[in-house]
């Protein structure tokens, strides 16, 4: 079975129900996605599927046929993106258990929304259990991203560049 | 990692090691004139060293020997030693290190004493210190009971400013002059003359020297990292998926295990079958352990698939198999007896005869902890050898338990304590841990990393207990003359300690924690609690006791207040004989702007609760909205003592309190037939993002003595939000979870 974890093209022989989460966990020791309940309660093992956030506990490998995302794609230590610098910016992880998927989901939500209100915040971030209770810098993490990729995106139209995709 | 493996507990006792290039520091001086058992192997003098400090010339490292569960004690212990270190935390790298009884912890036996956190008398203090013999004697690597800063408050201070004075006579030694006319800064040595030396060049020549038995520490006005937020060192790891918990231990050939074990706690085993598991894909080996069966496969999922396939006898329950049963249990022990009483001020009974009374029951379920991180831990046994990876709260028990099912010796086993995604308490059992080393020992030579299903950690806890509580009282023109609560539970230290080996002696202090030792002034005032037998497994839960406690002894003040009309804020300010405890109430009266008018269908709670020290109070504003309720607004304030990283703090108050609002909302674990009725998410769910309310946090400082704050935030939230509801729409809910009542949006 083939796959692309980001960019990069995996061959796999595991049963075709295996959910994603256990193929990038334990078959290519891509360990930033969570296992919390195994059953898409909690968002900790959540990755992007062609852009979308899907729960890879609970979603067989032999439907994930794309590109698949995860934390490690989105960005690393030395060149994190928008929204993990406002994560640290605003020192959300306690624990940090769950802010792999915390990350995902609110990547995915600027993606499609780059000024979510409030209301979108809730909708997007729901799905994703934190029992830290982070919550309230969580918010004040997403609307920092938001803000900066929105004045990144400002400062390179000035400049005549064409804006990055994706955050 | 490596380097440090090769410390054996020997050199920890000795102050000062040469290893191989570099040198490890440490210094603890032991005040008390008791024995100290980790000098046996020193020559006459009082001075016990333990290692914190580790140099050598690839950098800095400091030992944070506190488990990191998310309440940022790597990045406070770390700030500790770099303060005096003249370090910065960016020029260090922080690391669990090994277990060792010479970590062990000396304030966390503090809250298990018949005295008040904030009595400063002189038999307080002198059981204070006699908690420290037991405390040392058991040895026990402890993260718990909010005591990891008060504990190491001095000595990791100490540990720093000892190595410092050593590099500082290093310097002194090779350039010819008198380390009086050497500075430091920034891990550096500087001479008069602007030449410098890196701490890491003087490394080896500093193990050489004997440290200072009295290092000067700096004065808190000089403080450069101490007193301000920190960036934690583990904040880029866990913002880009590259921190390493315990579940993402990868080893050489490692294969993966999960168990199944008797869902009636604690209960055997008759028989299993699992020939149907035995073929299924992946599976490797099937291995009989304590109480039910390890599945280990060359994936986590082929082993939880294999699992279910097996059937399995399990002996039944042999204790009270519902509920209900196991509440009556709580219900009879009032009739048995008091078990404690330490609080009896005035005449109670004399009071409440004749008078107009004020009564109600309370009622708090059983909880779950479900950490985000199912229970895991690895184990590889090789070469007469075993290692295990487990993010736990008690490495030294660990290796107890290791000797015990292996037969090995002491230094023959190595605990290495990873990130863990939350603890909570749960990660102070050793059942996974255990797990995971009697599998390891059925398979010498391959590591095999054991993983929980969510199901079997919800399943397999050791629960808050369910806990009842009865007052009475009669209310004066403002404020309550008597006071009589009675509060039972079973016993979270004989259930828990029990497990340990560690006898509970007398009352158990946990039943009527955070009720007996508020600092209010009511004239007539007795606290009693009552232990029931404690047949099903309980054990510590963020703040323990006080977790239902508060909500015990809030709402009833709330009903005080209710009953004469009187402003629960004042009432309470009318009471309280602690100043920094005033002071907090005042200011989180200020923050609240408490008494400003609320829109229609909007209620404001109070609520305040002395625990493990901290005199936290909270306030929590709701609206009614299409019939559910919403948190709207939280404030809190609390005394910290010292606030060694305000932004830290702050968000250890913030998440406490959303600890203490999930399970106020919706938290409740049942029984029925001898097992747990709740196996996920799904039906023991906690609070999400769209529920979540604003927060603001004031932390004063005007306490006598610094002070831990993992669980002080926690306590204050159910019955500041109980009471919100009772503002908004006139309902006083008297047993928890809220849901029971109320729906919320």
């Amino acid at each position: 079975m083939k796959l692309t974890v980001n960019g990069t093209n995996h061959e796999v022989d595991v049963d075709p129900n295996m959910p994603l989460l256990w193929v990038l966990r334990d078959e290519l020791n891509i360990k930033g996605p969570k296992f919390g309940c195994g059953i898409a309660m909690c968002g900790a093992c959540t990755v992007h599927l062609n852009g979308n956030p899907i729960r890879a506990c609970s979603f067989p490998v032999s439907a994930a046929t794309g590109e698949i995302t995860t934390i490690e794609g989105v960005g690393t230590p030395n060149a994190m993106s928008a929204v993990q610098e406002a994560w640290v910016e605003h020192q959300v992880a306690q624990c940090g258990y769950c802010q792999s998927g915390q990350i995902m989901s609110a990547t995915a939500l600027l993606n499609n929304n780059p000024a979510p209100s409030d209301q979108d915040i809730d909708t997007a971030m729901s799905g994703n259990l934190c029992r830290c209770g982070t919550y309230p810098r969580i918010r004040a993490a997403i609307k920092t991203a938001a803000a900066n990729i929105q004045a990144s995106k400002a400062t390179e139209i000035e400049l005549g560049a064409d804006a990055p995709e994706g955050v | 990692m490596g380097k440090l493996a090769t410390i054996t507990r020997r050199t920890f006792l000795l102050g000062a090691v040469a290893i191989t290039g570099g040198v490890v520091f440490g210094y603890w001086k032991y005040k008390q004139p008791y024995g100290n058992p980790l000098q046996k192997d020193l020559d006459d003098g009082e001075a016990a060293l333990t290692p914190y400090v580790l140099i050598d010339q690839d950098g800095i490292t400091i030992i944070a020997p506190r488990a990191e569960m998310g309440q940022g004690i790597h990045t406070t212990l770390a700030a500790l030693v770099a303060e005096e270190l003249d370090v910065s935390l960016e020029q260090v790298k922080v690391i669990h290190g090994p277990a060792s009884n010479a970590y062990f912890n000396a304030a966390g036996f503090e809250e298990a004493i018949p005295f008040a956190a904030i009595d400063e008398s002189s038999m307080a203090e002198r059981a204070r210190n006699f908690t420290r013999i037991p405390a040392k004697f058991l040895g026990m690597q402890l993260t718990g009971g909010s005591s990891s800063t008060p504990d190491a408050f001095e000595k990791m201070r100490m540990a720093g400013a000892a190595a410092r004075e050593s590099l500082l006579q290093a310097a002194a030694q090779k350039l010819g002059v008198q380390a009086t006319s050497l500075s430091t800064h920034a891990g550096k040595v500087l001479t008069a003359s602007g030449d410098s030396f890196d701490y890491t060049e003087l490394a080896e020549a500093a193990a050489l020297i004997e440290p200072s038995a009295e290092p000067t520490l700096k004065s808190q006005a000089n403080w450069k990292v101490l007193g301000k937020s920190q960036a934690r060192v583990d904040v880029i790891p866990k913002s880009t998926g590259t921190a390493e918990f315990g579940v993402d231990v990868t080893l050489p050939g490692m294969l993966f295990a999960t168990v199944r074990v008797n869902p009636n706690l604690l209960n055997p085993m008759n028989a299993y079958d699992a020939s149907k598991a035995e073929s299924m894909r992946g599976v490797e080996k099937i291995i009989e352990i304590e109480n039910g069966v390890a599945v280990v496969a060359t994936n986590s999922w082929y082993a939880f698939q294999a699992a279910k396939a097996i059937e399995f006898d399990w002996q039944p329950a042999n204790y009270p198999k519902t509920t209900s049963e196991l509440r009556q249990i709580v219900v009879d022990s009032f009739a048995a007896g008091a078990d404690s009483k330490h609080r009896d001020d005035g005449d109670v009974d004399a009071a409440l005869n004749g008078a107009e009374i004020i009564s109600g029951e309370y009622e708090v379920p059983y909880l779950a902890h479900a950490t985000m991180e199912p229970m895991n831990a690895t184990a590889w046994m090789r070469d007469g050898m075993i290692e295990i990876w487990a993010g736990n709260q008690l490495p030294t028990q660990i290796v107890k338990e290791a000797e015990r099912i292996t037969g090995l010796p002491e230094d023959a086993i190595t605990v290495h304590t990873p990130y863990m995604g939350g603890g909570f308490g749960r990660r102070a059992e050793l059942d996974f841990a255990k797990q995971a080393i009697e599998i390891a020992n059925a398979m010498p030579g391959t590591p095999v990393k054991m993983t929980w299903t969510r199901e079997e950690d919800t399943c397999h806890d050791y629960y808050r207990p369910l806990a009842l509580a009865k007052f009475k009282a009669v209310m004066g023109d403002t404020e309550p003359t008597a006071i009589d609560l009675e509060l039972a539970a079973p016993s979270v230290a004989s259930s828990q300690f029990g497990r340990l080996g560690v006898p509970a002696a007398g009352p158990d202090i946990f039943i009527v924690q955070a009720a007996w030792d508020q600092p209010y002034g009511v004239e007539n005032y007795r606290v009693r609690g009552y232990k029931a037998d404690t047949v099903f497994p309980v054990s510590s839960w963020r703040s323990v006791g006080a977790s239902q406690n508060a909500f015990f002894h809030e709402s009833m003040m709330d009903e005080l207040a209710a009953a004469k009309s009187l402003d629960p804020l004042q009432m309470r300010l009318n009471l309280i004989t602690h100043e920094p405890s005033r002071k907090v109430i005042e200011a989180v009266g200020e923050l609240s702007n408490w008494g400003a008018e609320l829109p229609a269908g909007h209620g404001r709670g109070i609520a305040f609760c002395l625990s493990f020290g901290v005199p936290t109070a909270q306030v929590i504003e709701v609206a009614e909205q299409d019939g559910k309720i919403k948190i709207l607004n939280a404030y809190i304030a609390a005394d910290v003592g010292t606030a060694l990283d305000p932004r830290n703090v702050e968000a250890q108050l913030s998440g406490g309190m959303h600890y203490g609002l999930a399970a106020a909302m919706m938290g409740e674990i049942t029984i029925t037939d001898g097992k747990v009725d709740q196996t996920n998410f799904h039906n023991y769910n906690s609070i999400r993002m769209n529920q979540s309310p604003n927060v603001e946090v004031a932390i004063l400082e005007n306490g006598d003595r610094i002070r831990g704050v993992g669980e002080p935030g926690t306590p204050p939230a159910a019955p500041a939000l109980a009471n919100a509801i009772y503002a908004a729409t006139g309902k006083r809910i008297r047993r928890l979870p809220l849901n029971k009542e109320v729906s919320f949006v």
